[in-house]
């Protein structure tokens, strides 16, 4: 598992990357009310926002943490956006994407530099 | 001394009322419980006689309604008792400090509303002939001389409803301004992370994308990032000043060149306006076009006989491009400039269908008048020494988010302080509620971690303010010598308890229908 600086983790099965926020992330947005995952089919670019994330605190963008192809969203948060705080790093997947460049995976945090990244905020 | 041992005690005979004592009813002293007006009324019944239509249910073919209409049926004694008793639960800038500030409600002085009653303003129709309104458009007139005068800007338009109306205004002069020297490429608008919500908002709404500039260490735009991101397919930066942590953009000088030499608008969002007038003019920072929220610097309400009023003033480059209608005077009077006429042949079209909010206007002017340039000026002034105070007292407690040099109209304190006691902002907050004060604005702006941001307002009272930080001053000590109950289950004093956010905003219940005849209501608890 790969992650993110604005707190996405990734998970690469062949080509195709599963994408979601962070334990850490989901701890600090606090209870998650509604989750607005990507359309499959659409491309994205590194770094664009692809899904939206609310919180009783506070709406949020998440980003692509990769370029690629979205093959399938999480349709169960929908109707169920605590998965995302009761697991964020499994069941709480927002969506899957067919990666176009695996270097961008390789140039991401692995989980030591991640948690020496929380460390520092 | 004749000691009268027989009247009425003047001391409650425990010092604790109420504590443990249930009335018979279940009601709570004359403070009454309230349910629904849907709840409380008779479906078949009606609060008013009105005599059976004679005639006229033919002309309506099958069309006659042969349901109830279901519309609750109370008298006016009933109605007005429900409002008031429903007011009773709400808490307001009449009953104490409302450290939420200006944004939500200051004082509305009671002169404004007096004059606004006046029957030459308060029962004007939007369509009474321009010879009968001579008086109300001279108002406006004024009020827009006052404005312009104010912010140091040639044109304004009077006629948006609310501040991100006025947004959605100042974004569309600016869109039209663009499109006119053939600027289409501009897709973009630039906001500052700490931006209001509003910001991103009315740049989506008007079709732009919206792109984040980041922020200083020190709460403020970061210039070498706005630099980088000033592309030519910038339309406008929208940046607020002070800015939502309560602090003065320093660099706006340099923040406006940058945008103009990158061929952008400067839009300013004026929500803080109320902390600089009369000491700064928008228009000699630069500025394009700013909203001016008549509730927050001139003490309107948000609504009365309609809804507020947000005016926008326009740079010369955008005066143009000015919606309509606009007042002007001529040999004949005063009229209003519509659409159709060529001195308005660039305007991007209207706001409103008339004129905009007759009621705030009369206010916000009464307040102008009342305090004249110098009183306008003293009140900004008031505004960021009240908050300096507030900040001043609570440092050494809570921790302060940008602890260096002043604050402006409003004090922010984050919740490193907080840190370990187990007692989150949203807890203290609560608590605050037992203590007889309306919470702060929580969790907001989002650069600043469990963010609490506090404005006082020029009309608060020494005595008021240190009423105020004692309480709050009082909660900290609590929280931080471990006194959990006070907090994790407040509040403890409120009508209800601590209500599930999360549940209701997950599984929000937004119909209510009533029970059918002989049928029990469905219980409002949650699945």
């Amino acid at each position: 598992m790969r992650f993110t600086k604005d707190h996405e983790w990734v998970a690469l099965d062949g080509d195709v990357a599963t994408v979601g926020i962070t334990a850490y992330a989901a701890e600090q947005l606090g209870d998650v009310v509604y989750v607005e995952t990507p359309e499959p089919g659409r491309a994205l670019k590194a770094g664009e926002g692809m899904a939206v994330v609310e919180s009783v605190k506070a709406a949020s963008d998440v980003y692509a943490p990769l370029s690629g192809e979205v093959v399938e969203a999480n349709g169960d948060l929908s109707g169920a956006p605590e998965t995302v705080n009761a697991e964020p790093e499994a069941g709480g997947w927002f969506a899957r994407v067919r990666i176009a460049d695996r270097a961008e995976y390789d140039a991401l945090m692995d989980r030591a530099a991640y948690d020496a990244f929380l460390e520092t905020l | 001394m004749s000691l009268n041992s027989v009247g009425r005690p003047t001391r409650p005979v425990s010092d604790t009322p109420g504590a443990g004592f249930a009335s018979l009813s279940g009601g709570r002293g004359l403070l009454q419980d309230e349910a629904l007006i849907f709840e409380r009324s008779s479906w078949t019944g009606t609060g008013v006689d009105l005599p059976e239509p004679e005639a006229g249910s033919e002309d309506l073919g099958g069309l006659v309604r042969a349901e109830p209409l279901r519309l609750p049926g109370l008298s006016e004694p009933e109605t007005v008792r429900h409002y008031v008793r429903l007011s009773q639960k709400n808490h307001a800038i009449d009953l104490a400090l409302y450290p939420l500030g200006s944004c939500t409600m200051k004082h509305n002085p009671r002169l404004n509303e007096k004059l606004a009653r006046l029957p030459g303003f308060a029962d004007l129709h939007p369509l009474a002939p321009v010879s009968a309104v001579q008086g109300a458009l001279a108002l406006m007139d004024l009020l827009a001389h006052w404005l312009k005068t104010l912010t140091g800007m040639p044109a304004v338009a009077l006629s948006p409803k609310a501040g991100a109306h006025g947004e959605l205004c100042g974004l569309l002069a600016i869109r039209a301004a663009h499109a006119a020297h053939g600027q289409t490429r501009r897709r973009l608008v630039l906001t500052p992370t700490s931006a209001h919500g509003t910001n991103p908002a009315t740049a989506a709404f008007v079709g732009y994308e919206v792109m984040e500039i980041g922020q200083t260490a020190d709460g403020r735009v970061d210039l070498e990032d706005l630099a980088a991101k000033l592309t030519d397919e910038v339309a406008a930066i929208m940046v607020t000043n002070p800015n939502t942590c309560g602090l003065f953009e320093r660099d706006i000088l340099e923040i406006s060149r940058l945008t103009h030499a990158a061929g952008a608008y400067f839009y300013c969002d004026g929500a803080n306006f109320n902390a600089i007038v009369g000491r700064v003019r928008p228009g000699d920072l630069g500025v394009d076009a700013m909203h001016i929220n008549l509730h927050k610097t001139f003490s309107t309400p948000h609504g009365g006989g309609g809804p507020g009023s947000g005016p926008v003033v326009l740079s010369e480059a955008l005066a143009p491009f000015a919606p309509t209608p606009w007042v002007v005077h001529d040999g004949e009077g005063f009229r209003l400039v519509e659409e159709t006429e060529a001195e308005a042949s660039q305007a991007f079209g209207r706001m409103t269908a008339f004129h905009g909010q007759m009621g705030m206007f009369v206010r916000a002017y009464a307040y102008m008048l009342s305090h004249g340039a110098d009183g306008l000026r003293q009140a900004a002034e008031d505004a960021v020494l009240n908050a300096n105070y507030i900040k001043a007292r609570l440092s050494g407690v809570m921790s302060a988010a940008f602890p260096d040099g002043p604050c402006m109209h409003e004090a922010l304190f984050d919740d490193r302080w907080l840190e370990g006691t187990g007692v989150t902002t949203l807890d203290f907050a609560k608590a605050m509620i037992d203590e007889g004060f309306h919470p702060m604005t929580m969790y907001f702006p989002l650069v600043v971690h469990g963010a609490m941001l506090i404005e006082p307002t020029e009309s608060e009272s020494l005595a008021e303010l240190d009423r105020f930080c004692d309480a709050l001053l009082g909660l900290a000590g609590a929280a931080l010598s471990g006194d959990m109950d006070r907090f994790t289950s407040a509040p403890h004093l409120a009508p209800l308890r601590r209500l599930d956010e999360t549940l209701a905003a997950r599984k929000p219940r937004l119909t209510w229908r009533p029970a059918e005849p002989g049928v029990a209501p469905a219980p409002l608890a949650a699945e």
